[in-house]
């Protein structure tokens, strides 16, 4: 490789990686794309949902061949604590339609099947290969190095798509690694059943899919979320928190996985499945205000490296398709024009993302995650005993008066929280959501 | 089927997993300290692989073997320079089948 220079290396073969390597080699630039892995995958987790439209945009014919498991007609939202939860539940047969607009997938899987795609456009992908540090010369980034060898690998551009616990860019001066308020670590497991019990614990047909996520006294006063997604014959499920608050905590992961697991509201939908992989990976969490520079000297960083996650959406990996997809295209506009990679020419792809949904997605929710961190134990523990209790009142009968239960209800709430506090937080939070 | 959580050994969830060890480089390292801080010691909870534990000294070790390379550690204490963290060689590590 030593000599040959390309337009672009690209560092990573996840969402955002592959998706900028694509758009550049399909346009017909010169694309270098960097994997440790053994395979592009084999080192990426995800829930995982993935968006069609932001697919779409990149690949048009994806559903002919992508490895998708299946549709989602079904969303639940349960508020839980220890041995109930309450819920919101939103199932359309519209979502039953020619172009499903979610699917469920399996990252390994998928990855594998995109970067097939990228071979296909013509960029040259290097896996087993961990880049070890950016080349610089005078301020301006024109290569990397890897373990493979010493030498610098040139490129006009370098594309930094090496995810949430990226190195290089970090290393380089380039943004600072995340913070542990900024990134939650989530634990994984995949839960293998035969399609039918899926099929029929969910009350699903075909390839239909149903998600749950769940968040209340399971994540014991942290900011966090659990969720459960139904694949084709599998189930993915599982926990994450912020960082912070594991440490400040020493609560364990897998502990607050398997409690999870033994939750008798979930314990029933996973009964006799086999378990064949555990994993564990950090997701973004900052939100816009901790976006770091974007883009450099002969540089761009996308994807969770960028920290670009709508954490209130749960929206990681179309984020990361399209900031890749942006990148590309706006390094191929430079190049067309015949420009350099300079600072000031890919300027270019901040102001495309700033007109992207994935900035304007990210600035509507700035003060929510300062919220939720503040007000966890309120939030994560406080409230959904309340709404349990609430419910349960609402529900029993067993003689008492229903204005007596109904007293009780609100006597709970105003001593938990005080009336100042409920109003308070009612109001931070239409603030944060505005 | 009622699991004790607190005899939940993570051990037997790593063993699900697929790992390829560069033997003798391993790719996280844990500054000699006298005392743990509170971060550091917090690993011995919270790693999810359970790499980090307690010696009978009262310091915090790493057999980086289990290593699902999330970066938990890294975030918290390679600023402090109490951990020296690095990506496996390439290939090398957890290699996941689904992800």
């Amino acid at each position: 490789m030593s000599g040959e220079k390309f337009d672009a290396i690209v560092i990573g073969a996840g969402m955002a990686g592959n998706a900028a390597t694509y758009t550049m080699a399909s346009r017909g630039l010169k694309v270098l794309q960097l994997e440790r892995g053994e395979y592009p995958g084999s080192k990426n987790v995800q829930g995982a949902i993935m968006y069609a439209n932001m697919l779409e945009k990149i690949i048009p014919n994806f559903r002919d061949d992508a490895p998708l498991e299946r549709h989602l007609v079904e969303q639940r939202f349960w508020m839980m604590d220890d041995t109930s939860h309450v819920g919101i539940q939103y199932r359309s047969d519209d979502f039953n339609e020619s172009t499903p607009e979610r699917y469920t997938i399996i990252r390994a899987q998928f990855d594998r099947w995109f970067s097939r795609k990228v071979r296909e456009a013509g960029a040259t992908v290097l896996c087993e290969t961990t880049a070890t540090e950016l080349a610089q010369e005078g301020g301006k980034v024109i290569g990397v190095r890897t373990d493979r060898s010493g030498d610098v690998i040139l490129a006009d551009t370098v594309v930094l798509a090496e995810g949430a616990n990226g190195l290089l860019g970090a290393r380089a001066g380039l943004r600072r690694t995340p913070t542990s308020e900024n990134v939650a670590l989530a634990v994984k497991e995949i839960h293998f059943l035969p399609e039918d019990v899926i099929d029929q614990r969910f009350g699903l047909h075909g390839n239909e899919g149903c998600v749950i996520e769940a968040a209340g006294t399971i994540s014991r006063g942290m900011a966090g979320l659990a969720f459960l997604y139904t694949n084709k014959e599998s189930i993915s499920l599982g926990i994450g928190c912020l960082v912070s608050d594991f440490a400040a905590t020493c609560e364990s992961p897998y502990e607050l996985l398997e409690a999870f697991k033994n939750h008798p509201s979930i314990k029933h939908l996973i009964a006799d499945s086999e378990v064949k992989e555990y994993a564990a990976h950090l997701i973004p969490e900052g939100g816009y205000k901790a976006i770091p520079a974007l883009f450099g000297d002969g540089w761009v960083v996308v994807g969770d490296a960028a920290q670009l996650n709508n954490a209130v959406h749960r929206e990681g990996s179309n984020l990361a398709m399209t900031s890749g997809r942006i990148a590309g295209e706006a390094i191929f506009e430079v190049k067309s024009r015949g420009g350099r990679m300079t600072k000031r020419n890919l300027a270019l792809y901040k102001t495309m993302l700033d007109d992207s949904f994935v900035i304007k997605d990210l600035k509507k929710y700035k003060d929510m995650p300062a919220l939720l961190h503040t007000n966890s134990r309120n939030f994560f523990m406080t409230y959904p005993k309340l709404m349990s209790e609430a419910s349960k009142n609402f529900m029993r009968v067993d003689g008492t008066p229903k204005i007596e239960n109904e007293r009780a209800t609100t006597a709970a709430f105003i001593k938990a929280r005080s009336r100042w506090g409920l109003v308070s937080d009612a109001v931070r939070l239409a603030m944060a959501w505005r | 089927m009622t699991v004790a959580v607190t005899k939940l050994r993570v051990e037997d969830k790593l063993f699900q997993n697929r790992y390829l060890v560069d033997p003798g480089r391993p790719h996280i390292k844990v500054r000699p300290h006298e005392h743990p801080s509170a971060n550091l010691l917090a690993l011995t909870r919270i790693c999810p692989a359970k790499c980090y534990e307690l010696n009978d000294k009262g310091q915090v070790e790493i057999t980086a073997d289990g290593c699902m390379e999330c970066g938990t550690c890294r975030v918290l204490c390679e600023a402090s320079g109490e951990v020296i963290w690095n990506y496996p060689r390439g290939g090398f590590g957890v290699l996941f089948k689904f992800g």
